[in-house]
């Protein structure tokens, strides 16, 4: 789960780390008073739960009323990466002599807690990390404990200063606090700045969350802005399924993750172009594949459907009278291909003959017809 | 032969007394796996299919000398019990459940590494040797004896590839299952010394899917360590950037983790890449002639 920069900015602003005052803001007329409040100069940011905010020109340096309701006109509703800017956050201007990146995250290579740091703040990180390596500073922890001398030498690299470094030291010890008891994934600071006063100030803030955490985590799912959520997404989330939408014609219901991507995989292959990716678990319960089918068919684009259950510990022919039960509880007029392999499959399509429903045996033959049948029906 | 699991396996089950581990408990048992001992804190002195249920793991490690254990108790509780497997020190601990904290497995991770245990999982599907013993949720009958070794990231992908190689008349030695999640306790490098040293495996199936760059290290290592044939499949390359694909592990960030640089990074080593399920068990199968 990911929140916004404001959002972040709260959090840090509650573990006593520096922010630029700010605003939160959704009518122009709510970003004119907030500059008149933080003026002479300002900041005025799109709140979207995407990066490249700035290239995109979601973000602009105000100086008067006139800029910031100008700058208000153009972003509130201005789309970024597909993601909808209805929130902005108007922050007061900070002088800045020194931008640094740090981060603290999940280190999925080395399996532990990890730091990023760059003196080059302000930029892509990831474009730093390939053009100039050398720049960056990476050191990490394999428990909970902050690592302290590391942190310190890193401290002082990032703006050069030995006079900032215990300074940026405490915002690294902050951000492992946070971390920790946060759940995090992510909190990065891009970027960190070193003020004409000698001051580090967060200018930008970042976090995301492990969704398997947010159970112990109240005040994170507090946050969530469903506008920057699928609704399907949530929706399949609280029914047990887990499904995303993708711009394609050929609906998928697939048990287990990796199975279901390799049934996109294939229907890529055989040139057709998967609807979504919906993986259905282990249940038999027709209800489930009932509320399956309703996100499948619900962006009205679907032209036909696969089902590809692989029946291990669940038996096919119980998936088989989930998916007839399902079939008499609802109206579905798309080709259907069914493939059932594995535990008792051959039970399971005996159940289905005599249905609407069209058999396959093997994956590649399913995909295959699948796309076949939904190049002659009408979505 | 086979790797990590076998007739002389005594497991425990921890989490016996629940819904899924009283279920799995029974079919294991059933397979023909040595299940010696259950246990769930406050359920000592129980019996589930005739198993004894201890409170902790170290009365049940004492009591009946199991020296592997498989977990199967909640998300929440996960962590916990896989502590008490690290600290009764069980040589093999492996973990079913899924949806377990990410940041509650670093320290785990490195303990384990440390004492020198094998942690498999979690949010995977266990290890099987066919016809010697079945630890996890694989339905058993799909397996058949044989000398390809299987690793995979993912559960019903790797039941679909078990069965098309099996259906082949191609047998496994030992299918591992790794785990799905970001943090997982064994990673390919971890097993493949054991498939490499075990004479009865002859190739090696890699099943991987997008996110990490776990494949892209594994293939670098295998260049100068191993020397058996090996064929490999990636799943996930339809996948949308940014994008959590059921598995939390499953998820594109830029340019890295991308099935297209795991396919060129197990190529780049001559481990070729099928494309679908039915490709990888016709290119075993072209293998062994």
């Amino acid at each position: 789960m990911n929140i916004h920069e404001y959002q972040a900015k709260q959090i840090f602003k509650e573990y006593g780390l520096s922010v630029p005052e700010g605003r939160l803001a959704t009518t122009p007329e709510e970003v004119v008073a907030a500059y008149e409040e933080l003026g002479p100069i300002a900041a005025v940011k799109a709140q979207v739960h995407t990066g490249g905010r700035g290239k995109a020109g979601g973000v602009k340096v105000v100086k008067s009323v006139a800029e910031a309701r100008e700058a208000a006109d153009a972003i509130l509703g201005m789309d970024i990466k597909g993601h909808t800017v209805n929130k902005v956050y108007v922050e007061a201007g900070a002088d800045i002599a020194q931008e640094a990146y740090l981060s603290v995250l999940i280190d999925r290579s080395a399996k532990n807690i990890g730091y990023i740091a760059s003196a080059a703040g302000g930029m892509d990180i990831e474009q730093v990390a390939e053009e100039t390596p050398d720049q960056i500073i990476r050191f990490g922890t394999n428990n909970y404990d902050f690592p302290e001398a590391e942190a310190q030498a890193a401290a002082v690299k990032l703006f050069g200063s030995e006079e900032a470094a215990p300074a940026v030291a405490e915002v690294m010890r902050t951000i492992f606090k946070i971390f920790l008891e946060k759940d995090a994934q992510l909190v990065e600071i891009n970027p960190l700045v070193l003020t004409g006063a000698g001051e580090v100030v967060c200018l930008d803030g970042k976090m995301s969350f492990d969704d398997n955490a947010l159970f112990r985590q109240e005040s994170v799912v507090a946050m969530r802005d469903m506008q920057e959520e699928d609704e399907n997404e949530i929706e399949a989330k609280a029914k047990g399924l887990s499904f995303i939408q993708l711009d394609g014609d050929i609906g998928c219901m697939v048990n287990g993750a990796g199975l279901a991507m390799a049934t996109m995989d294939m229907i890529n292959l055989y040139g057709g172009d998967p609807a979504n990716f919906l993986d259905v678990g282990g249940s038999s319960n027709p209800e489930k594949v009932v509320n399956a089918f309703k996100l499948i068919l619900a962006s009205g684009r679907v032209k036909a459907v696969l089902i590809n259950i692989f029946g291990g510990i669940t038996r096919c022919d119980d998936i088989a009278k989930g998916i007839l039960t399902a079939f008499e509880q609802m109206e579905i007029n798309l080709p259907v291909v069914v493939r059932l392999a594995g535990t008792n499959a051959e039970e399971g399509k005996a159940l289905l003959e005599g249905s609407s429903l069209i058999p396959a045996t093997s994956l590649s033959e399913a995909v295959k017809k699948t796309i076949e049948l939904g190049k002659g029906a009408s979505a | 032969m086979s790797i990590l699991v076998d007739e002389n396996t005594k497991l425990l089950v921890q989490g016996i007394t629940g819904r899924d581990g009283s279920f799995h408990a029974g079919q294991m048992i059933e397979y023909g796996t040595k299940v010696v001992a259950g246990c769930t804190p406050g359920k000592g002195g129980q019996d589930v299919h005739g198993v004894p249920v201890f409170d902790t793991v170290q009365e049940a490690v004492n009591v009946t000398g199991a020296n592997a254990t498989v977990i199967y108790v909640p998300a929440k509780f996960a962590p916990g019990a896989m502590k008490e497997a690290v600290d009764a020190d069980i040589p093999l601990i492996i973990c079913i459940t899924e949806g377990v904290c990410v940041n509650d497995m670093v320290d785990i991770y490195h303990e384990v590494k440390a004492k020198g245990l094998t942690l498999i999982g979690p949010n995977c599907p266990g290890v099987i040797s066919p016809d010697k013993a079945k630890i996890g949720i694989m339905p058993g009958p799909i397996h058949k004896p044989g000398k390809v070794g299987v690793i995979s990231r993912s559960g019903t992908l790797t039941y679909e590839i078990v069965y098309a190689l099996t259906e082949m008349g191609i047998g496994q030695s030992t299918c591992v299952g790794i785990g799905g999640d970001p943090i997982v306790g064994s990673n390919p490098r971890d097993i493949l010394p054991l498939f490499e040293s075990d004479p009865d495996t002859e190739a090696v199936v890699l099943v991987g899917e997008i996110g990490g760059d776990e494949e892209e290290r594994t293939a670098e290592w295998m260049k100068s360590n191993f020397t058996k044939p090996a064929f490999a499949y990636i799943v996930g390359a339809s996948a949308p950037e940014g994008k959590r694909m059921g598995h939390a592990g499953a998820i594109v960030s830029g340019n890295a983790g991308t099935a297209e640089s795991k396919i060129n990074a197990y190529n780049s080593v001559g481990v070729p890449v099928a494309k679908t399920i039915d490709e990888v068990a016709e290119m075993v199968k072209a293998h062994f002639g």
